[in-house]
C-alpha cells in the first residue's frame, strides 16, 4: 500500500500535483512525490490539498510521464561549439522533455576511443539531462578499421555507430556486428547494439535531396531511395548471418520500413528509429532553396511519409529519434549543394508528435521513452514504470497547450528549426531529472 | 492594380513567367534589337544603375552578352567574378552578397555552380536578382533569347514541335526552355539516353524519346544541347563516340530535318560531339542568332527590372 | 489618342479624354500641316538632304501626312521616320516607361537635316528625348521641330520651328489631336 503523500514530508522533495500517470504500465489519476533522486509515493487521492513537500508543481491537466529518451542528438562538443554544447543541448532536451539523449559520435576529434568518450562524459556532468555518448564502429568513421570497441564499451557506451555515413563495406560490417556481440559483459550487462546510418554513397554522392519529382524540377542532386534501402537490406542479411543486433538510425523510405517489419517478423534481432521531420516534412519542402530542409537522410515523398507513419503506428519502427543537428546560420546559409545537413529537434518533437500522429498519448510515449530506452540500454534509469522507489526521471506535459515555434527562443544557439512559425498542440510544463526540477513550466532551470 | 498581383523584381526562373510575360518580354526585345543595330548602340535608359556580375563559375559568353546589354544601356558595371578567387572559400554567400549590395547596387547577375543560390541571395536582398544559370537547375535569359529567336524564323510557336537533344539531366539550360517553349504552347520532346534525363519527369509537359532518328522528320526546332565532356568519365554514356553514333546531329541527319526547321544550340559548341562541323555552316543553323539576341534579350531583361519603373510582370499594364 | 506626355504620367489609372471645346478642325489640320510643310521647303531650300521622322506615337500620322505633301509639293521620295523616345526619357525610374513603338531611322544622318514631327510641344522633355536620340545615329546637319500645338508651359529651353497653332492652356488641361480636329479637355 503507497503511504499516503502527506505522511512523508522530506527535504527537497517536490509534488507533483493534479496530472495522470502514463507509463508502461497504463494511465492513471495520481500525483507524485519525488525526492533523494527517487520516486518517494504515487497517491491516486482525488483531493491532493494534503500533499506537502517543499516544492509542488502544479500538473493539473498534464500527463507525467518517464522522461523522454533521444536516441539521436548531434551535441557538436567537442568541435563545433558554436553551433551547440552539451550544456545546450542538454538543456534543450530538459525543455523537449527528454532526460536522456544519445549523442552521436560524429563530433571533432571523433568518439572513437577512451579519452574523447570520457570528454563527453566529463562535460556532461551537472547536464540539464543524462547524455550518453555513443562511440564510432570504425576509427574516425572511416569505415575500415574497427574502433576500440571494448575500451568504450567498458566506460559505458551501449551503441555504435558511425552515424553521418553507414559503414560502406559488408565486411567490416560483419566484423563490427561479430565483435560487439562480445561486449555485452562489459556494459554492466546492458546489450550492446551496433546503429546503422543507412545510406549506399555509391548511389547517393552528388545527392543533396531525395532524388524524385523535386530534385529533377528543382536541379540538384538525388540521392535514391534505394540507396538507404540497399544498406537495410544488407544489414538485415547480416543480422541473421552474426545473430547480432542490428539498430536502423532514421528510417526515411517506405520501402525500408517493409524490409524492417518483414525482419521483425522473421525475428530477427533488428529495431528501428524515425525521426520527427521524417513523418511531418516532404521534399516539396526543399522548393524554395531553402537549406533549413536540407538533411540526412533527405526528406522523402507524401507515400514515405505515410509508410514512417505506419510503422510507427504498427511498431515496425520502434521509437521517434530526433537527429537534432544544430548547425550556425553561417553554415546554413551556404548553396545548397554544400550546405550541411541537419535540423533542429529536441523541442519539438514531443509537440509534432502529439500534433501530427493520430496516436494515443501513451503509444507516442512508448516510442519516446521505454521503447528507446530498452534499445540504448538505459532502461535502468529511463523509461521505468511511474512507482515509488524508481528513478525520478520525469516529464509532466501539457498536451493542450498550444504555441508557436520560434528558434530564436529555443536553447541552442543554432536556429535551424524546420518548424519555424508552426503551432503546435502540446507542450512540456516540467522535466525532472533525479528528482530535480530541471524544467519548471517551461523554464530551463540550469 | 489586379488582383493577386505578385510583384516580380527578379528574374530567377521561367517558372516566374506566364505566356503573356514572355510574350511583352519578346515584344520589347525587338525594341533593344532596334538600338543594338544603330550606329552608336547605346541609350541612357539605365543611366545611374549600377549592376554587378557574380559569377561563381567561368562563363565568357553569358557575362559578355550581359555586359554588352548593360553597356548599351548605360548602365554601371562591376565584375565581381569570384569563380577562382579566394572569396569562393571562406566567405559565406550571405556576407558576399550583403557586401556587394552594401555598395549600392542595382542589380546581382548571379551565376553559381548549385541549383537555388539566386533564390536564396535574391531573399537575402533588396536589389534585383537576375540568374544566370543556376547549377543544372535554370538559364532563363538564355530561354527568352532562344524563344525570341525562334519566334524570328518560325513566327507563332503555338503548336510548333520542338526536340531538345543530349544531356538533359545536367543542363539549366533544357529546364528553362521546356518551361518557355511549353508556355508559348510548342510541344517539346526530349530526346537522349535514360542516365542523360532526369531521373524524374513527373510533371514535365514533355514527352520522351530515345531515338533522335525516329524524331528529326516532325520536329520545327532540334535544339542541340552541349554534351558536358565529363559526363562519359562519369559513365553516363559509354564513350562520346557512342553518344555522337546515337545522338549526335551529322549531315546525313539534317538532311532529314524538314524544310525551315532551326537547329539551334546554347553554345559553346562541341563539334563533331553533339553536330558536326559541315552541319554548322547550313542557312537553318540559327546559333549566331542566338547569339546576337541574346544581347537584346538581356537588355530588355535589366530595362524591364531596373529601368522600367515596373516589375516583369506588370508592364502588362502598359501594354493594354 | 491623348497627348503622350500626360499618357504617361497617368498610368495605370482608367479613364478617358473627355473634350471641352475644339479648337481646330479636320480641316484647319490638314491647311496647317500643308502650311507647315511649305515652310520646310522654303527654309531648306528644297527637299535635298531632308529627314522626316514622326515620335511616336502623336507625331507619327502627321509626319507622314507631311512627307505625302512633301513629295506632292517638291517630288520628295523617302518615307517618313518614326522614332520611339520611351529609352532617352529623363524620367527614366521616375515613373513607369515602356518603349511601345516602332523607330524606324534611316541608318545614317550625317550631314542630314531632320525634321522631328510632334502633335503638341508642351514642357519640351519629349523633344530633348529625341534630339538626345537623334545622336545613336549620327549627326544631322541641322534638326528642326515641328509641332501641331505649341501649348506653351515649356520645361526646357526649346522651341518649335513650324508650329501649326500656338495655343494657351492651362497645366491641367489636355490636348488631343486627331486628323479629323484638336480638342482640350480633360481625362474624365
Amino acid at each position: 500500500m503507497t503511504p499516503r503523500l502527506a505522511a512523508v514530508p522530506r527535504s527537497g522533495s517536490v509534488a507533483i500535483r493534479g496530472g495522470t500517470v502514463v507509463d508502461s504500465n497504463g494511465s492513471r489519476r495520481a500525483d507524485v512525490l519525488v525526492g533523494d533522486g527517487r520516486i518517494i509515493a504515487v497517491d491516486a487521492a482525488d483531493d491532493a490539498s494534503d500533499v506537502t513537500a517543499d516544492r509542488v508543481l502544479d500538473a493539473s491537466g498534464c500527463l507525467v510521464a518517464p522522461g523522454l529518451v533521444d536516441l539521436h542528438v548531434h551535441l557538436r562538443q567537442p568541435g563545433r561549439e558554436d553551433a551547440e554544447t552539451i550544456e545546450t543541448g542538454a538543456r534543450g532536451a530538459a525543455l523537449g522533455g527528454f532526460t536522456a539523449v544519445v549523442a552521436m559520435p560524429n563530433t571533432t576529434p571523433t568518439i572513437d576511443c577512451a579519452a574523447v568518450v570520457r570528454e563527453v562524459q566529463d562535460l556532461s556532468d551537472g547536464a540539464c539531462c543524462d547524455v550518453y555518448p555513443s562511440a564510432a564502429i570504425t576509427l574516425g568513421r572511416r569505415g575500415e578499421e574497427l574502433a576500440p570497441m571494448a575500451e568504450m564499451a567498458r566506460l559505458g557506451v551501449r551503441m555504435f555507430t558511425d552515424d553521418g555515413a553507414g559503414v560502406q563495406s559488408s565486411r567490416v560490417m560483419r566484423r563490427a556486428l561479430e565483435y560487439a556481440s562480445g561486449l555485452d559483459h562489459l556494459a554492466g550487462g546492458a546489450a550492446v547494439v551496433l546503429a546503422q546510418h543507412c545510406e549506399v554513397e555509391e548511389l547517393s554522392e552528388g545527392g543533396c535531396m531525395h532524388e524524385g519529382e523535386w530534385s529533377s524540377r528543382l536541379g540538384l542532386g538525388g540521392q535514391p531511395a534505394e540507396a538507404e534501402e540497399l544498406m537495410v537490406m544488407r544489414d538485415i542479411a547480416l543480422a541473421r548471418l552474426t545473430g547480432s543486433r542490428v539498430h536502423f538510425q532514421h528510417l526515411s523510405t517506405a520501402g525500408s520500413v517493409a524490409m524492417v517489419r518483414a525482419a521483425k517478423q522473421a525475428g530477427l534481432p533488428v529495431t528501428a528509429e524515425a525521426t520527427t521531420h521524417h513523418f511531418t516534412l516532404t521534399d516539396s519542402c526543399c522548393a524554395d532553396y531553402d537549406t533549413v530542409f536540407k538533411v540526412h537522410p533527405p526528406l522523402r515523398t507524401e507515400a514515405d511519409v505515410a509508410a514512417i507513419r505506419a510503422g510507427l503506428s504498427d511498431g515496425t519502427i520502434d521509437a521517434i529519434a530526433t537527429d537534432h543537428a544544430p548547425h550556425t546560420s553561417a553554415d546554413k546559409e551556404k548553396p545548397f549543394d554544400s550546405a550541411p545537413p541537419g535540423m533542429l529537434g529536441l523541442e519539438t518533437a514531443l509537440a509534432l508528435a502529439l500534433t501530427e500522429l493520430d496516436l494515443p498519448a501513451e503509444q507516442i510515449l512508448a516510442l519516446m521513452s521505454w521503447r528507446p530506452a530498452a534499445i540504448a540500454g538505459i532502461d535502468d534509469r529511463h523509461g521505468r514504470p511511474v512507482a515509488p522507489g524508481e528513478p525520478a526521471n520525469l516529464c509532466v506535459i501539457d498536451p493542450a497547450a498550444e504555441w508557436t515555434v520560434s528558434g530564436e527562443d529555443m536553447a541552442s544557439p543554432s536556429r535551424n528549426t524546420p518548424y519555424e512559425g508552426r503551432r503546435l498542440k502540446g507542450r512540456v510544463r516540467h522535466t525532472l531529472l533525479d528528482a530535480a526540477p530541471v524544467v519548471i513550466d517551461g523554464e530551463a532551470q540550469r | 492594380m489586379n488582383g493577386g498581383h505578385k510583384p516580380r523584381r527578379h528574374l530567377l526562373s521561367i517558372t516566374d513567367l506566364d505566356a503573356a510575360d514572355i510574350e511583352r518580354i519578346c515584344n520589347l526585345t525587338e525594341s533593344f534589337a532596334e538600338v543594338s543595330r544603330r550606329r552608336i548602340p547605346r541609350v541612357p535608359a539605365l543611366r545611374g544603375k549600377t549592376v554587378v556580375w557574380l559569377f561563381y563559375e567561368d562563363s565568357t559568353r553569358t557575362r559578355l552578352s550581359f555586359e554588352a546589354a548593360a553597356k548599351q544601356l548605360s548602365a554601371d558595371t562591376v565584375n565581381f567574378s569570384v569563380g577562382s578567387s579566394s572569396v569562393n572559400k571562406g566567405e559565406s554567400l550571405r556576407d558576399t552578397v550583403e557586401t556587394i549590395e552594401a555598395m549600392g547596387i542595382d542589380a546581382i547577375v548571379v551565376r553559381h555552380s548549385c541549383a537555388g543560390v539566386p533564390h536564396r541571395v535574391a531573399d537575402w536582398i533588396d536589389a534585383s536578382v537576375i540568374n544566370a544559370g543556376d547549377g543544372c537547375h535554370e538559364h532563363p535569359t538564355q530561354a527568352l533569347l532562344d524563344l525570341y529567336t525562334a519566334r524570328a524564323r518560325l513566327g507563332d510557336l503555338h503548336g510548333a514541335r520542338v526536340a531538345i537533344v543530349g544531356d538533359v539531366a545536367h543542363s539549366r539550360v533544357a529546364r528553362s526552355d521546356v518551361l518557355a517553349f511549353t508556355a508559348m504552347g510548342a510541344e517539346v520532346t526530349l530526346v537522349g539516353p535514360r542516365p542523360l534525363l532526369p531521373a524524374s519527369l513527373e510533371g514535365w509537359p514533355v514527352t520522351v524519346s530515345h531515338d533522335l532518328d525516329s524524331v528529326l522528320g516532325e520536329i520545327d526546332v532540334c535544339y542541340l544541347l552541349r554534351m558536358q565532356l565529363e559526363r562519359e568519365a562519369g559513365g553516363h554514356v559509354p564513350s562520346l563516340r557512342e553518344f555522337r553514333a546515337e545522338y549526335g546531329l551529322d549531315a546525313a541527319r539534317a538532311d532529314r530535318l524538314r524544310d525551315g526547321a532551326l537547329i539551334m544550340h546554347p553554345g559553346p559548341i562541341n563539334r563533331g560531339v553533339e553536330i558536326d562541323g559541315d552541319v554548322v555552316e547550313r542557312p537553318n543553323v540559327v546559333i549566331t542568332e542566338q547569339v546576337a539576341n541574346g544581347v537584346a534579350v538581356r537588355m530588355a531583361v535589366l530595362f524591364l527590372l531596373l529601368g522600367s519603373g515596373m516589375d516583369l510582370t506588370e508592364s502588362e499594364k502598359m501594354a493594354a | 489618342m491623348a497627348e503622350r506626355e500626360r499618357r504617361f504620367t497617368v498610368p495605370h489609372v482608367g479613364g478617358t479624354f473627355r473634350s471641352r471645346c475644339q479648337v481646330m478642325n479636320g480641316e484647319d489640320v490638314g491647311r496647317a500641316i500643308r502650311r507647315m510643310t511649305h515652310e520646310v521647303i522654303e527654309r531648306n531650300h528644297g527637299t535635298s538632304d531632308l529627314v522626316v521622322v514622326g515620335l511616336q506615337t502623336g507625331g507619327v500620322p502627321i509626319a507622314c501626312r507631311m512627307v505625302e505633301a512633301l513629295a506632292e509639293i517638291d517630288g520628295f521620295s523617302s518615307p517618313a521616320g518614326s522614332l520611339d523616345v520611351a529609352l532617352h526619357r529623363d524620367d527614366i525610374g521616375l515613373r513607369p516607361v515602356l518603349p511601345q513603338a516602332e523607330t524606324r531611322i534611316p541608318e545614317n544622318l550625317d550631314r542630314k537635316v531632320v525634321v522631328l514631327v510632334d502633335d503638341v510641344l508642351f514642357t519640351g522633355r519629349t523633344a530633348r528625348a529625341a534630339l538626345d536620340a537623334l545622336h545613336t545615329w549620327g549627326r544631322p546637319a541641322a534638326v528642326q521641330l515641328a509641332v501641331m500645338v505649341d501649348r506653351g508651359h515649356r520645361e526646357l529651353p526649346i522651341r518649335a520651328d513650324y508650329v501649326g497653332r500656338s495655343l494657351p492652356t492651362n497645366l491641367d488641361e489636355m490636348v488631343d489631336v486627331r486628323p479629323d480636329g484638336v480638342h482640350i479637355g480633360g481625362m474624365a
